[in-house]
């Protein structure tokens, strides 16, 4: 791992990607007694990006995720009942139940989903960033994405606005090798996504996703950049899903080697390891914080498993803004 | 009353639009040095400055997303889509994001966005500049589509779209904007829910929108002229469209002609007629008849682009058509 680390930090770390990893493979257990329908599609193997990064955001600064962005959204402190909830389509769930797994939402904490076609989201963030420059504030938006979306028109042309405006967006690619079943060498002729980013004029660094410590490091310098108002800022952060796909992907675009190789490195057990390593974590503190986690975990399926189905009368609510 | 062209009209809502709001942007491709593709930003970029006024790279979809996002951050943009052709483009974004984002997130994000366009064909710039899409987007809950066929609806129009919470989509047809209208006194912002009877009638409802407009008011003096009173109906607004106004007509007059510049097959025109079947079935006095574009590709030449849009004439014959023997 790169760089010291604190206890506290070491610990909020380690926390947020447990809670992570547990709340998922909860989730995953979950689809498999039906109670959780639809798409779910895991974020476990890359929690130290949203752990690295996320926290470094300030309330009034905006996070677009995708589809893949339970992480995102429990990092930012959206509560593990109302994400469960939304998992299960409860109207206690955090988009009222109505978007499920790919649509997170929390509008009191800036969080603007949850967008789940590839690529769309980046367009969205830059005109959340426009608002702002135009409005003077100093805020940054968080744009996250995947390797899928470096295919798709709007990754360029979001780029290439961002840039020419001068725009306070952080585009923040999780590049886990694949878009969805497709290998990044077999769909990008330039598979450097970095050196794409940085022929649109902007500073683009690559960074060890799976190490949350250099995740924090690059993105803090990341987001001071955006924040002094000296336009966007990209960052790929190399990772990778030890998950399918979705629920329904047989894996047969990859080899179980190459899972297993990637395993090795598992950002919570390199964190571990590195804070036993350095005296910073016992056996003790793991236990204690797993149990916490678990009782966190067991506590929200309670929330979502008593949480009240939206009224069939409420269906078209909201569709429309109801005025008086 | 005053006498000015719709180019004007566009141009004055805008300017007010601008002047009213220090929240209110223009941005789109060539709003700002070229002065709008139709001259409807004229001047604007010396008189707002390049903030306000902002030109943008070909990248509709980008452009028409930053506008959601814009919006979600508290602006008030007004985007341009050169054409509805482009807006092609730009559709992820309008029907997966802006149209969308209210319902999914159970109501916590409203986005107060404006888009105009030009539609329509007519003016021979052939197969892919002469769409006639506004009905695909009427089809999409979650959004308001308004088609202004006078100058008063269309400064009016994008003035009250301004104050709606929700996604607005203006469309102009192309054909309009050199087109001279008597411009209302009174309160320059309009309704933005009801249908308007244009020409009062009583032997036949004609029932259009936009452009066509003009066409249908044309079709309806000539039919006078046979001894048949055409009442003219402009929808206006083709989400939430306003059936009741459809029906009281249709219920005058018994029967229903209706000219939209889409092809046929699932043509707003045909939402139009199957509303009429289950509101006012047992007041017809014949099928409910429609006037729309052949299913062709709008080809370049004249004669045959004259031959593939709706015309004054197959408005005129359908509409005798329709009318009792007694009156043709």
């Amino acid at each position: 791992m790169t760089g010291p680390v604190t206890r506290e930090q070491g610990h909020a770390w380690l926390r947020h990607m447990i809670r992570i990893r547990r709340f998922e493979e909860r989730a995953a257990e979950l689809y498999q007694l039906g109670k959780i329908r639809g798409f779910l599609h895991l974020y476990i193997g890359e929690e130290a990006v949203a752990v690295g990064s996320i926290p470094l955001f300030v309330p009034e600064d905006a996070i677009v995720a995708t589809y893949r962005e339970h992480g995102h959204a429990l990092v930012r402190g959206t509560s593990m009942g109302a994400l469960m909830a939304e998992l299960y389509g409860k109207a206690n769930g955090c988009a009222r139940g109505r978007g499920g797994s790919m649509h997170f939402f929390d509008a009191s904490r800036r969080f603007f989903g949850g967008l789940a076609i590839v690529g769309g989201g980046l367009p969205v963030a830059v005109g959340l960033a426009l608002a702002d420059q135009m409005e003077r504030r100093a805020r940054v938006t968080a744009c996250y994405f995947g390797d899928g979306a470096v295919a798709e028109g709007e990754f360029h042309e979001a780029l290439n606005l961002a840039a020419l405006w001068k725009l306070p967006v952080l585009f923040l690619c999780e590049n886990n090798l694949y878009a969805m079943g497709t290998a990044l060498t077999r769909h990008q002729s330039q598979p450097d996504i970095a050196a794409k980013a940085r022929s649109y004029n902007l500073p683009a660094e690559t960074v060890d996703g799976m190490d949350v410590v250099a995740v924090e490091m690059a993105t803090r310098r990341a987001i001071d950049f955006v924040r002094r108002g000296d336009g966007p800022y990209f960052l790929e952060y190399r990772t990778y899903r030890f998950r399918a796909h979705s629920m329904y992907d047989a894996e047969l675009y990859r080899t179980k080697d190459e899972v297993a190789e990637w395993k090795r490195r598992d950002p919570i057990v390199t964190l571990e390891q590195t804070l036993r390593t350095a005296g910073l974590l016992s056996d003790g503190d793991v236990q204690t914080m797993e149990s916490a986690i678990a009782s966190e975990v067991e506590e929200a399926v309670a929330f979502a498993e008593t949480g009240p189905w939206e009224p069939v009368e409420d269906l078209k609510k909201d569709v429309y803004t109801e005025r008086s | 009353m005053t006498k000015i062209t719709y180019r004007e009209a566009v141009r004055a809502g805008l300017r007010e639009a601008l002047q009213r709001d220090s929240k209110v942007f223009l941005m789109g491709e060539d709003v700002g040095k070229y002065g709008g593709t139709y001259a409807c930003s004229n001047g604007f970029l010396d008189e707002f400055g390049p903030e306000r006024i902002r030109d943008t790279p070909l990248s509709e979809s980008t452009f028409v997303g930053a506008g959601i996002g814009a919006a979600l951050g508290g602006l008030r943009p007004i985007v341009e889509v050169m054409t509805v052709n482009f807006s092609l483009l730009a559709l992820d974004q309008i029907l997966n994001n802006a149209a969308t984002l209210r319902h999914m997130s159970g109501g916590q994000f409203s986005i107060p966005l404006v888009v105009r366009m030009a539609t329509g064909a007519g003016r021979q710039v052939a197969a892919q500049h002469s769409h006639s899409l506004e009905g695909w987007y009427a089809h999409i809950p979650g959004i308001t589509v308004v088609t202004p066929a006078t100058v008063t609806d269309a400064r009016g129009m994008l003035l009250t779209a301004l104050k709606n919470p929700d996604p607005v989509f203006i469309f102009e047809h192309a054909y309009l904007y050199s087109m001279e209208g008597e411009l209302e006194d009174g309160p320059p912002a309009v309704d933005l829910s009801r249908a308007v009877v244009r020409r009062p009638g009583k032997d036949v409802s004609l029932i259009t929108f936009g452009g066509n407009l003009w066409k249908t008011l044309a079709a309806a003096t000539r039919l006078a002229q046979d001894g048949i009173d055409a009442e003219v109906v402009d929808l206006r607004v083709l989400r939430p469209l306003d059936i009741d106004t459809v029906l009281a007509s249709v219920r005058t007059t018994h029967r229903a002609v209706v000219i939209d510049e889409a092809w046929r097959t699932g043509s707003f025109a045909a939402e139009v007629s199957a509303r009429i079947m289950e509101g006012a079935f047992y007041d017809l006095d014949a099928p409910v008849a429609r006037v729309c574009s052949e299913e062709v590709p709008i080809p370049y030449p004249k004669h045959l682009e004259d031959a593939a849009l709706p015309s004054v004439e197959a408005v005129l014959q359908t509409a005798r058509d329709l009318c009792p023997r007694s009156k043709k």
